[in-house]
């Protein structure tokens, strides 16, 4: 029998009823929809035609091949669905990523789409495969890939581009992701290599051909499984090989699969077909002896008592409308039940302990602007869950830092240095959930993105950015008043109010949660509702390596 | 002569196995006696064993009656009862048991030895004034007995080393082979021959005699639905026997009973001819039948009971007036034996069994759920006997239970036997012996109408057995998704239907379920042994059980047997194509044919033998025979390879 946590459960005080609830409902639902539709988008891979001519050939679609390795009936959660959107790229970069349970165990599993320009690397592939592999390492987690690609992109201007999958995104401000130069790239292999180091396997199945660059997948995994008739891995294919020494060769003469099999010794299992290749992938998996420290929950799990369905109508489609974080709180955890830690100090803060499907965890949210105190109540409490080994929610729905003067001489730099010194030492997992803005400093106050993370999802309605878009457009607008006025110019209100207007159109799009999933910059949108599961799967996740507390932090600046 | 008589018995042996073991344990211990089983090595794990008091190993067989009486002696049981079938008909061990002091629960070793020989039997009737059927101890005779006739086992009963024979020149081959059966059943290879009357009925006469020279009748039982001679639905009253002709035939019967002198419980056979409403004897079973139910369900006595007090040397107490008949009972035997292949006994084990709460019947049965039937004894599974007002409600509620009966790993008749009852021509009371080959009720063997909603019950209890095994995300949604992964798919396959029927899936958010072909579903509650499952507004719970990559779905009319696709395959593990397999275990016998043999279909290739007879396996197809792994007198599993046939069509 699990212990239970002894504090009541948070009582609401939402009203469900009201006009704005229904509107804040309605507007996020229409969200959602978008997002369905762009993820049948993406689950399309290179679409009809490529996606006829990969299954006449008797090979899988990579989605099929990933529902068919992982156990039945499990959930798969996958990881970044839509980058590359906004993108001239394909959405999804040409790469499924995801973890899924294969033969009970966890993995990490990464595939190409060879119906995406024959699962050539675009940059967005290479940013997601970067991911997957940060997922296995920070997470110890097997690593599995299927790898069907033609390797890097050859064709100019920087290749896989075709035309836009969104194409009314161009004007937007956002991250995106560009074409590093040669000389930078290949970290993955560096990262594979490193795994296996770290004792986390990796496993690779060779669906296709694997060339150059992509034949050190399997060079760098652990256990490789090669498809007769179906598998090739060679540096160089027929056609390079005759440019560079003129020799006359097919693929399966250069680098067959039964060739590696029986001759060079790169592949371990030579299958039959594809399902014998995903039967031995599991065969390979279910010998792992993969075992989790502490990997059972601890706690009492309950569904909330308030309802989870209401998690729809809380955030605004303007974000300026308050959201009471605990409302949000009370319809994630474990029977609404959550401890609050100093609830009548540095209230813009909200913190506490609470269980996730009898996990235990620290939430910290946001009801309003970080102000020196709430900043230092924060620090506090991210060093003792690191004393007790509780893994830490971020709630983000953060405009930033406060300014002005007395916030200033409050100390507000110093003491919200506090606050990111705390999160960036911290060494208990971190998840976070963007609901509605974060913004600056803000972001890095409340663990964004950069600072370690093991995951990081946002709500279709976060806005995520330096700062707010009329914010930016207002700032940029009296540079420009000044500029003026120092240059003795007038200054041309109406050229700079359509100004104001279109930066700030811009920036707003710029700072969506789809631009920023687009990017890479999250793991993907969370419908608001699935926030329970979803950081359910990522505290077992995250189990598959000691949890272990921070002993150490830099110099908090007292 | 009549048996010695204890004063008490407070502790009783029952010289038998399975279901009338427990039968008569029930009543034993119901009177306050205590209860010694015997078993064989393959009862070991049978719940009659585990039931009764003391159970003693037997060295080898039921038939060791030396073994039987030590056993006794060991256990301190006081009185024998032999159940029916092993040796309850075996005058020479009744006189043992009386003579090493025990009390023998049957008639007098004496009258058991006259009535067992046929020909014996078929004088005293004759003797006693009942009419008897032509026939001739000569098995050339045949002018004196005239076509159709019946060779039969003069030792014999159960239909075994019996054989119709139309005309003269089957005559001498059916005698031969009729010998040839006698003499492996009965180790007495004497038949002769008797008139067979084509549209009749079996009915017959229970008696009930004890030791002070009291004999009542408790009225008829019909048993003509048959297969193979062999009884399949029993029942009391007769539908043809009217208040006259009961007391006719009970008359003629209770004659029999007093010129032998009988005691204990007895049954005096009849065969009647439909047309006539003529009867004419057939012989005297001098012990317990195994359908004896139905008359203690239309009576209200206890037959077992009468027997141990009879035995123990009490009175009836009650004469013939005190016999009243109320209602209408019928009995099925639930058997281990495929219809669709000339009712050949089937095998296996019985991985779900599982009787509805409703309607309430009686279970006769001597397996559990998990009871492996095997090639050793007779493949009842179970009698279930149904009582009712009248025959119309009896037949109606004994139908619904076989079709609510949560029932597989084995092939059975269940199908058949709820068929049978639900045929208008069983309904009009039309019962004849040739019954099944007139009627052929449910007979075509296809799959079940409520086999797509089995299909989906059986996938969805599946998906809640996978996420109740799922230890790691267990507690997220079941095939939860944040991306557009393909459904969740199970295959499922029925034999004799090719092509697997798929069932696709996705889970919605409010825990319902899509199906890919349009229909919506909600589970209810799932549990390992049912589902609590609506599929669009259609609601029900169906007891579901899963045994290795066989899943059997009970869907109110039947239960639904499916085999689950596995996802993967070991390369190699597949049937080969063109492969025969056996479709029952036995022995090889005779193997006709080898390898580069060219076979023409319907040709005989293999001969097996189980259940003491012989079943021969023909090619299905003309073609070449590429393989044969098998060799005379192996013992093989059901579903074995026996050989490969390539019919040219296939490129292998």
């Amino acid at each position: 029998m699990n212990r239970s946590l002894l504090a009541p459960p948070l009582t609401s005080s939402l009203d469900t009823h009201s006009e704005q609830f229904a509107q804040n409902c309605a507007d996020m639902l229409e969200q959602l929809h978008i997002h369905d539709v762009l993820l049948d988008k993406a689950a399309e891979g290179g679409g009809e035609k490529p996606m006829a001519r990969h299954r006449s050939r008797g090979k899988l679609p990579i989605r099929e091949r990933i529902a068919t390795v992982i156990d039945p009936d499990t959930p798969f959660l996958e990881i970044t669905p839509l980058a590359g959107y906004g993108s001239q790229y394909a959405l999804g970069g040409g790469m499924v990523c995801g973890i899924g349970i294969i033969a009970g165990t966890e993995c990490v599993i990464m595939g190409n789409d060879p119906t995406v320009a024959a699962g050539a690397l675009t940059p967005y592939a290479s940013k997601k495969w970067m991911r997957a592999l940060e997922i296995a390492r920070d997470n110890r987690m097997p690593y599995v890939s299927f790898v069907e690609s033609a390797g890097g992109d050859l064709r100019p201007g920087g290749g896989g581009a075709k035309k836009s999958e969104s194409g009314d995104d161009h004007g937007a401000v956002g991250s995106a992701v560009v074409p590093a130069h040669f000389a930078e790239t290949g970290r993955f292999f560096y990262e594979m290599t490193e795994l296996s180091k770290l004792r986390i396997p990796t496993v690779c199945v060779v669906f296709g051909s694997s060339t150059a660059g992509g034949a050190y997948q399997p060079g760098m995994s652990d256990y490789n499984i090669f498809i007769k008739e179906q598998s090739f891995a060679f540096l160089a294919g027929p056609p390079l090989v005759k440019m560079a020494t003129g020799e006359i060769a097919d693929s399966e003469t250069i680098g067959g699969a039964q060739k590696h099999a029986e001759v060079t010794g790169l592949a371990e299992y030579l299958a039959e077909d594809e399902m014998d290749a995903l039967r031995l992938c599991r065969e390979v998996v279910s010998h792992l002896n993969w075992r989790k420290p502490d990997a059972a929950p601890t706690l009492q799990s309950d569904e909330p008592v308030e309802d989870p369905e209401e998690l729809l109508g809380l955030v605004s489609r303007d974000l300026r409308q308050p959201v009471d974080i605990r409302d949000v709180i009370s319809r994630v955890v474990d029977g609404s039940r959550f401890e609050e830690f100093k609830p009548r100090y540095g209230t813009t803060i909200v913190c506490g302990w609470a269980a996730i499907h009898g996990y235990p965890v620290g939430v910290l949210g946001n009801n309003g602007v970080l102000y020196p105190d709430s900043s230092q109540k924060a620090a506090h409490f991210i060093q003792l869950c690191n004393k007790l080994d509780i893994p830490l929610v971020f709630f983000q729905n953060i405009t930033g830092f406060m300014v002005g003067t007395d916030f200033e001489s409050d100390g507000i730099i110093k003491k919200g240095s506090q606050m990111i010194n705390a999160v960036t030492n911290s060494l208990v997992p971190h998840l976070t959930v963007t609901i509605g803005s974060s913004y600056g400093a803000g972001t890095y106050g409340m663990s964004g993105r950069a600072f370690g993370n093991r995951f990081t999802f946002t709500w279709p309605t976060a806005k995520i950015a330096v700062m707010g878009p009329k914010q930016i457009a207002g700032v940029m607008s009296e540079v420009r008043r000044g500029q003026a006025a120092r240059k003795g110019e007038e200054f041309d209100e109406a050229a700079d109010a359509a100004l104001v207007a279109a930066h700030e159109a811009a920036h707003d799009k710029g700072s969506l949660a789809l631009r920023a999933t687009g990017a890479i910059a999250d793991d993907g949108i969370l419908d608001p509702r699935d926030t329970r599961t979803v950081l359910g799967l990522c505290l077992s996740v995250v189990r598959n390596r000691p949890i272990e507390g921070a002993r150490e932090y830099g110099v908090f600046r007292l | 002569m009549s048996p010695p008589i204890s004063a008490s018995i407070s502790c009783v042996l029952v010289a038998n196995r399975g279901e009338i073991a427990r039968r008569v344990f029930r009543t034993a211990r119901a009177m306050g006696m205590r209860t010694v089983a015997v078993f064989v090595e393959a009862d070991r794990d049978a719940p009659f064993v585990e039931e009764a008091d003391v159970a003693v190993r037997l060295p080898d067989s039921y038939l060791d009656g030396e073994a039987v009486i030590a056993a006794a002696m060991l256990a301190g049981a006081h009185a024998i009862h032999p159940g029916y079938g092993f040796l309850s008909e075996n005058a020479g061990f009744a006189r043992a048991v009386v003579d090493s002091g025990l009390t023998w629960i049957g008639p007098s070793p004496d009258v058991i030895e006259s009535m067992g020989d046929k020909i014996a039997a078929k004088r005293v009737a004759v003797d006693a004034g009942v009419p008897t059927l032509p026939s001739s101890e000569d098995p050339s005779d045949d002018g004196k007995v005239g076509y159709p006739l019946l060779v039969k086992a003069s030792a014999g009963g159960g239909g075994k080393g019996m054989r119709i024979v139309q005309s003269a020149d089957e005559l001498i081959e059916s005698v031969a082979a009729a010998q040839r059966e006698a003499l492996s059943g009965f180790g007495d290879d004497r038949v002769f021959l008797e008139r067979y009357v084509a549209r009749s009925r079996h009915v017959e006469i229970q008696i009930l005699g004890d030791g002070h020279g009291n004999v009542v009748h408790l009225g008829e039982r019909e048993c003509s639905i048959q297969r193979r001679h062999q009884k399949i639905i029993e029942e009391s009253p007769s539908p043809i026997v009217d208040p006259e002709l009961r007391a006719a035939m009970g008359d003629a019967a209770l004659a029999l009973a007093r010129a032998m002198g009988y005691q204990s419980a007895g049954t005096v056979e009849f065969l009647v001819d439909d047309d006539t409403r003529e009867f004419f004897f057939l012989e005297v079973n001098t012990r317990l039948q195994v359908e004896h139910p139905v008359t203690e369900e239309v009576t209200g006595v206890d037959l077992v009971r009468e027997q141990l007090r009879v035995a123990a040397g009490e009175p009836l107490g009650y004469d013939q007036s005190a016999i009243s008949w109320t209602g209408h009972a019928i009995e099925a035997r639930l058997y281990a034996e495929d219809p669709a292949n000339d009712f050949l006994p089937a095998t296996g084990t019985l991985a779900a069994f599982m009787p509805a709460v409703e309607p309430a019947v009686r279970w006769d049965s001597g397996v559990v759920e998990g009871s492996v039937i095997g090639v050793d004894f007779d493949p009842m599974i179970a009698k279930v006997v149904a009582h009712g007002p009248t025959r119309t409600d009896a037949a109606g509620r004994l139908a619904l239970a076989l079709e609510r009966l949560h029932l597989g790993g084995v092939t059975t008749n269940r199908d058949f036997l709820a068929a049978t009852l639900r045929t208008p021509e069983f309904l009009a009371g039309d019962t004849t012996t040739d019954f099944i080959e007139r009627v052929s009720p449910g007979g075509d063997g296809a799959a079940p109408d409520s086999m797509p909603c089995a299909a989906v019950i059986a996938a969805m209890w599946v998906q809640g057995a996978n996420r109740a095994a799922d230890d790691v995300w267990g507690f997220a949604p079941s095939n939860w998704r944040n991306g557009g992964l393909p459904s969740e798919r199970i295959l499922l396959g029925y034999p004799g239907v090719d092509e697997a029927v798929t069932v696709a899936y996705r889970s919605r958010r409010d825990g319902t379920f899509m199906l890919d072909s349009g229909e919506s579903v909600t589970i209810h509650r799932w549990s390992t042994a049912d589902i609590d499952i609506e599929i669009d507004r259609c609601r029900c719970t169906a007891a579901v059980t899963r045994s290795g990559d066989t899943i059997h779905v009970q869907s109110g009319s039947t239960t639904v047997s499916m085999h689950i696709d596995p996802r993967f395959v070991i390369p190699g593990t597949e049937l080969p194509p063109g492969g025969l397999i056996a479709p029952m275990p036995g022995v090889v016998l005779d193997v006709r044919c080898a390898p580069g043999d060219t076979v023409v279909a319907g040709q005989v290739l293999v001969v097996l033998e189980a259940m003491k007879m012989e079943h021969h396996i023909s090619a299905p197809v003309a073609g070449t025979v590429t393989d044969v792994p098998i060799a005379i007198g192996e013992q093989l599993e059901n579903g074995a390879l026996l050989l490969t046939i390539d019919d040219g069509s296939e490129d292998v």
